[in-house]
C-alpha cells in the first residue's frame, strides 16, 4: 500500500525518519509553550511515526531487510540502521503505543502534571519514544547503548513528574539501577569490540563464530545479559519496576508497561540469537529465572492492595513468560515470545488505560476504594474485564493465541509435558489476581461516601481509546493469524541471522 | 647463593622465581585492566552500600569512569602515537574509535549525574533528608 504511494527516495529514508522525526520534534515542544498546541503537536508526531513504522513493516515484509547508512558512511565502519521483520514489529509496537497513549491521556496529563511543566513533559516523552525506537532500529551495538540511555534518562525524568514524593525516590532508584545496567551492557560491548574489532551487529555476527568459546567473548556475553536483563526486569533484577509503575503519572505507566521492557527484551534476543548464536548457555540461566518470575511475581501480585502495583508485579511475571520462550530457543518458541510481547502490550496497555480512567475519577488506585465501581463506571470496568481475560489467556482473546503458542512451543521443543503443566499452572495464578480485581470491582459494596458520590464515567477520549485497545484484544483473539504470522516472520529473521 | 636457595634447593627456588615473574608479568601486562576492575568495584560498592544519595551518585560516577578507563585501554597500541593523519604511511597510532565512543559515554554520564543530583535536590525538598534509611522510614510511615 505505502510502497505505491510514497516515492522511492522517501522509502529509502524510512529507517532513519522513524527515529529522526521524534528526536527533532522533541525540542519543538519546548518552543511551543504551555498552550494546548503542545499536546496536539506531540499527538501528530506520534501519528506520523506510527504511519512510518507501518510503512516500514510493509516494506520489510514485502521486499527484504531495509538498511540505512547514517551520514553515508558504509557499514560496517559507519552506523547502520537495519530493519528486518523482528525489529519492524517492535517498532510498530512502540510507535502505535506512543500514539494511543497520547490519544488517551490529555485529561490525565492535565490532572497529574502542573501546567508549566507540560512542554518539558512532552519533550521528555518524545525523547523516550526516540530512544526506544532507536534501540530497535539500530544495527550498531554502541549506538544501541546510546539510544538505551536516551530512553532511560527521559524515563527517569518522566517518572519523577509523578505527584507523590515517592515518585522521586522510585525514579532515583531506577536511575541508579538503570545506569548500572547500562554500564554493564556497555562494558560487554567494549569487550566484544576488543575481541572482534567491530561494532556493527551483522559484522559481529560473522566474526564471533570463529571464536565462540573465547573467554573475552563469554565475559562480554555475561555482562550484556545482565545489563539488558536489568533493563528488561528479568526476575532477580526487577526491584525497580513496581515502584516506578505505581508512582509514575498514569500516562507514563501505560507507555512503559506497553513498550520499555519489550525493547530491552528484543535487544537481548538480538544479541543472543544473532550475535552469539549460541543460546544454550543463556537458556540454562534464563529458564529457571523465568519460572521463578512466573510464580513468585504472581504470588507477590496477589499480596498487593494497589491496582497499579498488582499489575506491575503481573508485568514481572509476564516478562518471565517471554524469557521462558526465548530460553527455549527454537523458531516456534521465539515466535511465541514475540506474540507474548505483542499481546501483553495490548492487554497491559488496555488495563492501565482503564485504571487511569478509574483512578482519575475516584482519585485513588487502592483496590479497597474501588469496591463495586463497575456500577458507576460500567464501560471502564468492561475494558478491565476484557483485558484481564486477555492477560490470563482465555480463549477468544489475543492473550490466548500467545499462551497457546507458548505451550505448543514448549511441548514441541522440549518434549516435556511437565514443563507444559508448570507453565499452565503459572497461568492459573494470573487467574487468581485477575479474579481478585474483578470480584472487587463487580461484587464489592462501596462505602457510603463513594456510593452516594456523583461518580461519572471516565472522559470520552480516555474511554474510547481504552475500548479501542480492548476491541483489539478481542479482534486479534478471533483473528489470531495476523499476529502469529508477524511473529513467525520475526522469529525466522532472528534465527536465520542477518 | 641466596637465602631461598639455601633453604629450598635450587630447583624449587628456580620454580618460585619463575612463578613470581609469571605473576608479575600477568599483573603488569594487564595493569590498566586491573585498575579498571578495582575502580569499578569500589564504585559499585559505594553505590550499593552508602545510604547518602549524593555518595551513591559519586559511586556511580566512579563506576562509569572505570568503564571509560577500560575503553581507553582497549584503544591503546604499544608505542602508538596520536591518531593524526601525517605524510608517513607507516606511522603507528592508537585506535581512536574507543576514544570517540567514550566521548559519547561521558556525555551520557554527565546527563545521568545531572539528573541524579536534580532528583536528590527534589528528594531533599520533599523528605528533608538525602539519607536513604531515613527516607525509607518516612515512606514506611507514609503508607
Amino acid at each position: 500500500m505505502f510502497a505505491t504511494i510514497l516515492p522511492a527516495a522517501l522509502l529509502a529514508q524510512l529507517p532513519v525518519l522513524q527515529v529522526a522525526i521524534p528526536l527533532l520534534a522533541a525540542p519543538v515542544c519546548v518552543l511551543l509553550g504551555r498552550g494546548r498546541w503542545v499536546h496536539d503537536f506531540s499527538l501528530l508526531v506520534t501519528a506520523v511515526v506510527a504511519i512510518t513504522s507501518l510503512a516500514l513493516l510493509q516494506l520489510v515484509l514485502g521486499g527484504g531487510d531495509a538498511s540505512y547508512a547514517l551520514g553515508g558512511f558504509a557499514p560496517p565502519w559507519g552506523i547502520e540502521y537495519r530493519i528486518d521483520p523482528a525489529n519492524a514489529v517492535i517498532l510498530l509496537l512502540v510507535s502505535v503505543s506512543g500514539f494511543l497513549v497520547l490519544l488517551q491521556s490529555r485529561t490525565s496529563i492535565e490532572a497529574e502534571i502542573p501546567k508549566q511543566k507540560h512542554p518539558l513533559f512532552y519533550t521528555a516523552f518524545l525523547l523516550c519514544l526516540t530512544g526506544l525506537l532507536g534501540v530497535a532500529a539500530t544495527g550498531d551495538a554502541f549506538n544501541a547503548f546510546v539510544f538505551l540511555e536516551i530512553s532511560s534518562l527521559a524515563t527517569y525524568a518522566l517518572v519523577a513528574t509523578g505527584k507523590s514524593p515517592r515518585a522521586l525516590t522510585a525514579a532515583f532508584r531506577y536511575l541508579i539501577l538503570g545506569t548500572i545496567g547500562a554500564s554493564t551492557f556497555v562494558i560487554g560491548i567494549g569487550l566484544l569490540y576488543m575481541a572482534t574489532g567491530t561494532l556493527n551487529m551483522s559484522d559481529l555476527a560473522t566474526r564471533i563464530p570463529a571464536s565462540p568459546h573465547h573467554a573475552v567473548i563469554q565475559a562480554a556475553f555475561a555482562l550484556i545479559i545482565v545489563g539488558l536483563g536489568l533493563k528488561a526486569a528479568i526476575f532477580p533484577l526487577h526491584f525497580w519496576l513496581p515502584n516506578v509503575y505505581t508512582f509514575a503519572p498514569m500516562v507514563v505507566t501505560i507507555f512503559l508497561a506497553a513498550t520499555a521492557t519489550k525493547v530491552a527484551l528484543y535487544l537481548l534476543a538480538r544479541f543472543v540469537f544473532v550475535i552469539f548464536e549460541d543460546a544454550s548457555f543463556a537458556g540454562m540461566l534464563l529458564m529457571p529465572l523465568a519460572l521463578l518470575a512466573m510464580f513468585l511475581a504472581s504470588l507477590a501480585a496477589l499480596q498487593q492492595g494497589n491496582v497499579k502495583r498488582i499489575l506491575a508485579y503481573s508485568s514481572i511475571a509476564q516478562i518471565g513468560y517471554m524469557f521462558f520462550a526465548l530460553a527455549l530457543a527454537s523458531t516456534q518458541a521465539v515466535a511465541a515470545a514475540w506474540l507474548l510481547m505483542l499481546t501483553h502490550a495490548l492487554a497491559k496497555g488496555g488495563l492501565f488505560m482503564a485504571v487511569a480512567g478509574i483512578a482519575l475519577q475516584t482519585g485513588s488506585s487502592n483496590l479497597d476504594d474501588w469496591k463495586g465501581i463497575a456500577k458507576q463506571m460500567p464501560w471502564s470496568a468492561a475494558v478491565m474485564v476484557v483485558c484481564l481475560l486477555s492477560l490470563v489467556g482465555v480463549p477468544l482473546t489475543a492473550g490466548f493465541v500467545a499462551k497457546w503458542s507458548l505451550l505448543v512451543a514448549i511441548f514441541s521443543t522440549s518434549g516435556s509435558i511437565i514443563l507444559v503443566a508448570v507453565v499452565a499452572a503459572a497461568s492459573l495464578l494470573t487467574l487468581l489476581y485477575a479474579g481478585k480485581i474483578l470480584e472487587t470491582i463487580y461484587l464489592g459494596t462501596p462505602d457510603e461516601q463513594r456510593a452516594t458520590a456523583n461518580l461519572r464515567e471516565a472522559p470520552l477520549a480516555m474511554l474510547v481509546t481504552a475500548m479501542l485497545v480492548a476491541a483489539m484484544n478481542i479482534y486479534f483473539g478471533l483473528n489470531g493469524t495476523v499476529l502469529s504470522d508477524l511473529s513467525n516472520r520475526a522469529a525466522l529473521a532472528l534465527l536465520s541471522g542477518f | 647463593m641466596n637465602a631461598t636457595e639455601l633453604v629450598m634447593g635450587s630447583d624449587a627456588a628456580l620454580f618460585m622465581s619463575g612463578m613470581n615473574a609469571y605473576l608479575l608479568d600477568f599483573l603488569a601486562t594487564g595493569y590498566n585492566y586491573w585498575m579498571a576492575i578495582v575502580l569499578m568495584m569500589i564504585g559499585f560498592y559505594i553505590t550499593l552500600a552508602r545510604s547518602n544519595l549524593v555518595k551513591k551518585i559519586i559511586g556511580l560516577n566512579l563506576f562509569q569512569t572505570a568503564m571509560f578507563l577500560l575503553y581507553i585501554s582497549i584503544g591503546n597500541v604499544v608505542d602508538g602515537g596520536v591518531p593524526i593523519l601525517t605524510d608517513n604511511p607507516d606511522a603507528l597510532y592508537s585506535n581512536p574509535l574507543p576514544h570517540v565512543l567514550i566521548l559519547t559515554a561521558i556525555v551520557v554520564g554527565i546527563a545521568t549525574t545531572a539528573l541524579g543530583l536534580a532528583l536528590a535536590v527534589r528528594i531533599h525538598e520533599a523528605y528533608g533528608t538525602i539519607e536513604e534509611d531515613e527516607i525509607l522510614d518516612a515512606e514506611a510511615g507514609d503508607s
